[in-house]
């Protein structure tokens, strides 16, 4: 029946037996992938002193939080950080969620003049790689616009993320025209459309959208490492990396840092879960 | 009489909602068009002058054709353009191979247990590459004493210089890459997976075949074209990997690890030759896109079913 045997009443042990060994392969590969998270974890709780190598262990041996006081000693601005990634991936996911939202349905559903080719124009846009971008960008905010180390330039290049507008529209498409023509002939405008109609029937989609924006922003290290030079600009990733660079010997202090700069992001895993799985075969799978 | 009135006072009025449509339209695509023009087709255009020019911010001469010439006289450049090739080419089809074979494993089992693994698969992806860069370097640590070594120390292998040894950076960039990148792809062949109708593999069973043979004839060709878009999305993304070569080796030892992101890089951020940053990165733009539609015209020939 599947592509599985299917083993008979009195044959159950062996569908056991397989079962068990397929887990215990499973859980050996799991074990791996997750082994440097939980070593980044477990080691975040050492003491801060410099690491000559040795002094590192798969089981904790003492528990001590002195390594994140470390971490958070290290530069007055370690809290601001964090919440200038929060500031900057919140801003990033809400403008992405609206406008994708609005210009998806302005693909799916409205036809004007030239609807065509500027979706046309959105799908090359994905493709260009950004090494293209990265150099003319550069001198675009710091030395014509001159405004490196300001929110504006970390959080204006992604104000909305073509690949955004492209799912949203994929998925509007399939939404029933019918319902927005009904609700044009009781006199709804267009964004109370958007608002009363499509949003509510597309919660899912925005949701995996808004989770999987986040999570990219959050992650981010490129581009913030391009134009933050003072350090209050900088956002977690960056701060991160820089105090790694300056203590390349401690150890401990470093997977604290390191952790940080994850939990938030494993708490929202743990409590979004299902958005998260179902976000990374949105738009690779059909259906 | 009365009909063909009202009959042109709707026309009227469904032009006139046509007309407000439309404009509607451009109000809600505005935001992301300028968006578009300002940060995406004003950099390419002015990638394309920059990379004939000599850029300096208030003298900026024209070059020609300079920058490209030296871009392709560089042997630092084939190098770079040979190493992008070969960890794109190890690691997009070992990361491939085993997330196919994974999500098989992951298969007969339910539905909870089933999301249970592809959690624990999908976490590494989820930390950031910054943090998880810092984790493999100190997993890589060349000490006797260092994580990996201590445990090959095990099996009996010697103490091996990670990330250090022109022979292993390349291949320690790779292992990682693959370990970190399993879960997207374990999940989305998960998904293409349980798409598969079940009346394939009873056809299959009727003619006796086996696991092996199930899966070469009916999986296989079924997610196909999940295969090639995760052939396809991996090679682009090998292509202008970046961050780990940065943050790990720097491009050491002995340029073992220069990738084509990271000489562009380099290029413009540390010797701040922003011209001929542009021309590669273009010639890198160029190359991928052959790639792309090559593959996909490849795939293309039998993925029809």
């Amino acid at each position: 029946m599947g592509l599985y045997k299917n083993y008979g009443k009195n044959q159950r042990y062996r569908k056991i037996l397989r079962n068990l060994l397929l887990a215990l392969l499973l859980i050996t590969i799991a074990a791996l992938t997750i082994f440097p998270i939980y070593y980044m974890v477990i080691s975040s709780f050492g003491a801060p002193t410099e690491a000559a190598g040795a002094s590192y262990s798969l089981i904790p041996k003492n528990f001590t939080l002195d390594s994140y006081k470390f971490f958070f000693g290290y530069s007055k601005y370690s809290f601001r950080w964090i919440l200038n990634s929060l500031i900057v991936a919140s801003t990033v996911t809400v403008s992405n969620v609206v406008f994708a939202s609005l210009a998806g349905y302005a693909f799916a559903k409205l036809r004007f003049p030239g609807c065509k080719f500027f979706f046309f124009l959105l799908l090359v846009a994905m493709m260009v790689p950004y090494q293209v971008t990265q150099v003319p960008l550069y001198i675009l905010v710091v030395n014509v616009l001159k405004i490196q180390d300001t929110y504006t330039a970390l959080i204006a290049p992604t104000l909305i993320t073509c690949y955004n507008v492209f799912l949203a529209k994929q998925f509007f498409t399939s939404l029933p025209t019918s319902i927005m023509e009904s609700a044009k002939i009781e006199g709804c405008s267009q964004p109370m459309i958007v608002w009363k109609i499509v949003v509510p029937l597309s919660k899912t989609i925005l949701s995996v959208m808004a989770i999987m924006t986040f999570l990219g922003e959050w992650n981010t290290f490129f581009w913030p490492f391009l134009v933050s030079n003072q350090e209050y600009m900088q956002t977690i990733q960056v701060g991160l990396k820089n105090f790694s660079f300056a203590n390349t010997t401690y150890f401990a202090p470093m997977m604290a840092g390191a952790t940080i700069s994850a939990l938030p992001m494993f708490i929202l895993f743990f409590s979004l879960q299902r958005y998260f799985l179902e976000g990374v075969t949105v738009g690779a799978v059909k259906g | 009489m009365q009909y063909p009135l009202e009959r042109e006072k709707t026309m009227a009025n469904k032009k006139h909602k046509l007309k407000k449509d439309a404009l509607w339209g451009y109000v809600f695509i505005l935001v992301p068009l300028t968006t578009f023009i300002i940060f995406t087709l004003y950099p390419v255009i002015s990638a394309a002058i920059t990379s004939f020019q000599h850029y300096k911010p208030l003298k900026t001469t024209w070059v020609g054709f300079d920058n490209y010439v030296s871009t392709f006289k560089n042997a630092l450049f084939y190098k770079a353009l040979k190493n992008t090739l070969v960890y794109t080419v190890f690691a997009v089809p070992i990361s491939m191979f085993l997330s196919f074979s994974i999500s098989l494993f992951i298969l007969p089992f339910k539905k909870r247990v089933q999301t249970i693994f592809k959690a624990a698969f999908y976490l590494p992806a989820i930390a950031s590459g910054v943090a998880l860069s810092f984790v493999w370097k100190w997993i890589y640590d060349p000490m006797p004493t260092g994580l990996l070594n201590s445990i090959l120390h095990i099996f009996g292998i010697s103490s091996q210089n990670w990330l250090g040894s022109s022979k292993t950076a390349m291949a320690s960039l790779i292992i990682m890459a693959v370990f970190s990148g399993l879960g997207t792809s374990i999940i989305i062949y998960i998904a293409a997976l349980l798409g598969i109708d079940s009346t394939y593999y009873e056809a299959a069973d009727i003619d006796g075949a086996s696991f092996f043979q199930k899966v070469r004839y009916v999986v296989w060709p079924m997610v196909k074209p999940t295969t090639v878009f995760l052939a396809i999305t991996g090679v682009i993304n090998g292509f202008q990997s970046f961050q780990n070569a940065y943050l790990m080796t720097g491009g050491g030892p002995d340029n073992a690890t220069t990738m084509a992101g990271l000489l562009i890089f380099n290029r413009a951020f540390k010797y701040f030759e922003y011209g001929e940053a542009c021309a590669q990165a273009l010639i890198l733009a160029a190359i991928i896109a052959v790639f792309a539609v090559f593959q996909f015209k490849l795939s293309a020939n039998d993925v029809e079913y």
